[in-house]
């Protein structure tokens, strides 16, 4: 039994009614924890990718990965989690800031290239967007300042320009590296 | 694709209501006989019915509907069919939609549904049964449009027997059924963007299984469901003729190998006999055919045949490695693989595996119900034996759920496919006496033979009135002894023998049969057997026999749920006298 890892998949969905529910039934339903979710159109047509992210060893990876294929509505589904990828999350967050702190936060906000987009006389509210420990990171640097709200988007994410993009309908998900 | 009903005008590039195209598509799918119950938000497809070639059973619940449409399929192979209205109506059909979705079975259910423009208002009778139903169908859909109708309905045919088979839901308001629009009917091959049932096995993992069964010393071989479905009985039994492997069956599996057969050792699992569990877990390679390797066929997997590889031969890619972890998956169509394997191995004759195997089974054998005497009592078993010879198993038999379908596994052989229908997934007690209904449209020619408890008998007893009315001939063998019997079987194993809510006072069965106008035998000793299953199969009409069996017998052997797969609780040596063991306490509570 492998380990528990945190796996990242692309999953390619008709954009129709009621698909964002029968997924997430699905992972429900088979006790697979969702992390995070974000879904969104893509440049085609009719064709919605959604980003899940989920606790599994490679066994429950291969069922999902299976699971979401015998969806009528789910067309092509990537495990990205040890492919060469970028994942991204957006978040905004609303600091207390006086002025004599405005230097020290917009410098802060540097180092992770963040920005600020908001400032009122005793706030300051950043975006910042990166993988979610770069977005972590800057929580906490800033959290002694006082947090006043903060919102995340789910993971977004894509292979790299390295991988092949292959189309290609996996024959047998369970493949024989796993089943050794 | 299906050849047109002869019966059926021309209407393609016609205005028609989409009430009307609900027929025209289903009789195009090659519908004759559909189960259901009439309502509201459905009434005006029922207005439009009668215009066109197909026989509407009318139940008396529509839990009753989505059985029969069930056994119908399981019987014929064929979708099955059954239809109902919004609300209550479609909520009832979904204990048997849940049925068929755990046993893989085709059917398609349409629903009405309140008109469009009410959707979300909580209507009278509005239930979101899509969104109720996601969990529970491969597929389901929402119409809205009369244009959606015959599409939809041609898909949901599709996904319905493609693939590993399972019900879909189309539920069609009541606008949409009102509305006309031109009807169009594609015989064209549906293509699904998403969904692509036709997995084909890899050549590297049939060349590692050839040599996985070459090498083996004690090799067994698992006939689930899946075998029949795939109508790979014929290649099976070509492939064990060649290889002499022994066959164990799952329950849903009994009849795609036949019992009979020299090979066939018979059922495995909770209550599989116990030379059968002995040999799987003394084998060396599993090869696993269209079955699942469900809780209750493995028992404990931590120590669930420890020194077996295994091959794993199955459609849907989701099963592999989902219980038991596989050393070879084959994912493809069970004939087709087996095809592919039988040129490449050996002619073997197994002398010692098969010599051990009869060295194990004859200790454990004689123990069998079926070699004591009855001591003046009737026993289930006895009664289930004695249906199977003078019925010569050849019947089609339907049973329900708990100890009589146990049984019924046990001492029915079944030879042919498609004979035995039950509930084993899901495990749905009234799934009988409906289910055996649809069975006997589609098989119109079989002796059918639902064999249920008083328990499960009662669920759905009404569609008795379906019987009478439908003018139609089953034989229905109640095993009555009183008790919820299975439950009342772990509480005496398991509960320290306190029987909750288990006695169970029925009315007379005979008289309910007799109310019908139908016939009510009843049997009290094993002496009767005989002549009340003669006497029920020249009889016209239903009947219905009550056999009073002793109320305190066990289903033997028995492996405690969760219990390692060896660990068989034995029949006693004297009849009705279980010796409490307390090993056998170590059962999870499922």
């Amino acid at each position: 039994m492998s380990q528990n890892v945190q796996r990242t998949f692309a999953v390619f969905v008709e954009d129709k009614p009621g698909v964002l529910n029968r997924v997430a039934s699905l992972f429900r339903r088979r006790s697979f924890n969702i992390d995070s979710l974000n879904v969104g159109a893509t440049h085609e047509p009719g064709v919605s990718r959604m980003t899940i992210v989920c606790e599994a060893d490679e066994d429950k990876a291969k069922r999902i990965e299976a699971n979401l294929y015998k969806m009528v509505n789910v067309l092509w589904v990537d495990d990205l989690t040890y492919k060469q990828s970028i994942s991204r999350v957006l978040a905004l967050i609303k600091v207390k800031c006086t002025r004599d702190q405005r230097d020290e936060v917009l410098k802060i906000c540097d180092v992770f290239r963040a920005r600020a987009i908001d400032m009122s006389p005793e706030r300051v509210t950043i975006e910042i967007t990166g993988p979610q420990d770069k977005v972590d990171g800057l929580v906490s640097v800033l959290r002694p300042f006082g947090i006043l709200e903060m919102v995340q988007t789910g993971t977004v994410a894509m292979t790299r320009g390295v991988e092949e993009h292959d189309l290609a309908h996996p024959t047998v998900p369970a493949s024989r590296s796993t089943a050794a | 694709m299906t050849p047109a009903n002869p019966k059926l005008k021309n209407r393609i590039g016609e205005s028609l209501s989409g009430a009307n195209i609900i027929w025209e598509s289903l009789v195009r799918e090659g519908v004759e006989v559909c189960f259901g119950y009439p309502g509201g938000a459905i009434m005006p497809a029922y207005d439009a019915m009668i215009q066109y070639p197909i026989h509407h059973v009318l139940t008396r619940h529509e839990q009753g509907a989505s059985h029969m449409a069930d056994g119908y399929a399981r019987a014929s192979g064929q979708v099955g069919v059954c239809i109902a209205t919004s609300g209550p109506g479609a909520t009832n059909l979904v204990t048997g939609i849940a049925t068929a979705m755990l046993d893989s079975i085709p059917i398609v259910c349409i629903t009405g549904q309140v008109p469009s423009h009410l959707i979300g208002s909580d209507a009278f009778q509005e239930t979101d049964i899509t969104g109720c139903t996601i969990p529970v169908t491969k597929h389901n859909y929402l119409v809205t449009k009369p244009e959606q109708v015959a599409p939809t309905i041609r898909e949901a045919f599709y996904i319905a027997r493609s693939g590993r088979p399972g019900p879909v839901v189309v539920d069609i308001t009541k606008d949409a059924q009102q509305q006309n629009c031109v009807f169009e009917w594609s015989d064209d091959e549906i293509v699904l963007p998403g969904y692509r049932p036709d997995y084909a096995p890899l050549a590297e993992q049939l060349e590692e299984a050839v040599e996985l069964i070459q090498n083996a010393k004690r090799p067994i071989l698992f006939a689930g469901h899946g075998v029949m479905n795939a109508g790979a009985t014929g290649a099976l039994l070509e492939f064990i003729d060649k290889t002499n492997i022994p066959v164990a069956c799952t329950l849903l599996g009994l009849g795609g190998f036949p019992a009979s057969h020299p090979r066939n050792l018979g059922m495995m699992g909770m209550h599989g006999e116990t030379w059968v569990n002995k040999a799987i877990q003394d084998s060396d390679l599993i090869i696993a055919v269209g079955m699942r390797f469900d809780d209750r066929v493995t028992g404990n997997l931590k120590t669930y045949a420890p020194n077996a590889k295994k091959i794993h031969i199955e459609l849907d890619p989701a099963e592999i490695n989902k219980n038991v972890r596989v050393d070879v998956p084959i994912v493809g169509d069970a004939r087709a693989v087996l095809l592919e394997l039988l040129p490449h191995v050996d002619k073997c004759d197994r002398k010692d595996w098969l010599t051990y195997i009869e060295e194990i089974k004859g200790g454990s054998s004689v123990r069998d119900i079926k070699n004591l005497p009855d001591l003046g009592k009737l026993y289930a078993a006895h009664v289930i034996h004695d249906l199977y010879r003078h019925t010569e198993g050849k019947a089609l038999v339907v049973t329900d759920v708990g100890q009589h379908q146990m049984w019924e596994a046990q001492y029915y052989k079944h030879d042919y496919p498609m004979k035995l229908l039950t509930s084993g997934g899901l495990g749905t007690m009234g799934f009988a006496l409906p289910a055996g209904i649809g069975a006997k449209f589609a098989k119109p020619e079989d002796s059918v033979w639902i064999i249920c408890g008083d328990g499960g008998f009662q669920m759905t007893q009404a569609e008795l009135s379906t019987c009478a009315q439908e003018g139609i001939k089953v034989n229905v063998a109640i095993i009555n002894n009183g008790f919820l019997g299975m439950v009342r079987q772990w509480q005496e194993f398991f509960f320290g023998g306190r029987y909750v809510a288990t006695p169970l006072l029925s009315p007379d069965f005979v008289k309910i049969a007799e109310a019908h106008g139908l016939t009510g035998i009843r049997v009290e000793k094993r002496s009767e057997v005989e002549a009340a299953v003669r006497k029920a199969e020249e009889t016209d009409g239903t009947v219905v026999i009550d056999f009073r069996v002793e109320q305190e017998d066990s289903v033997y052997p028995m492996v405690p749920a969760g219990a390692n797969l060896q660990d068989m609780i034995q029949r006693p040596e004297e009849p009705g006298e279980q010796e409490h063991n307390p090993i056998f306490e170590t059962g999870e509570d499922n």
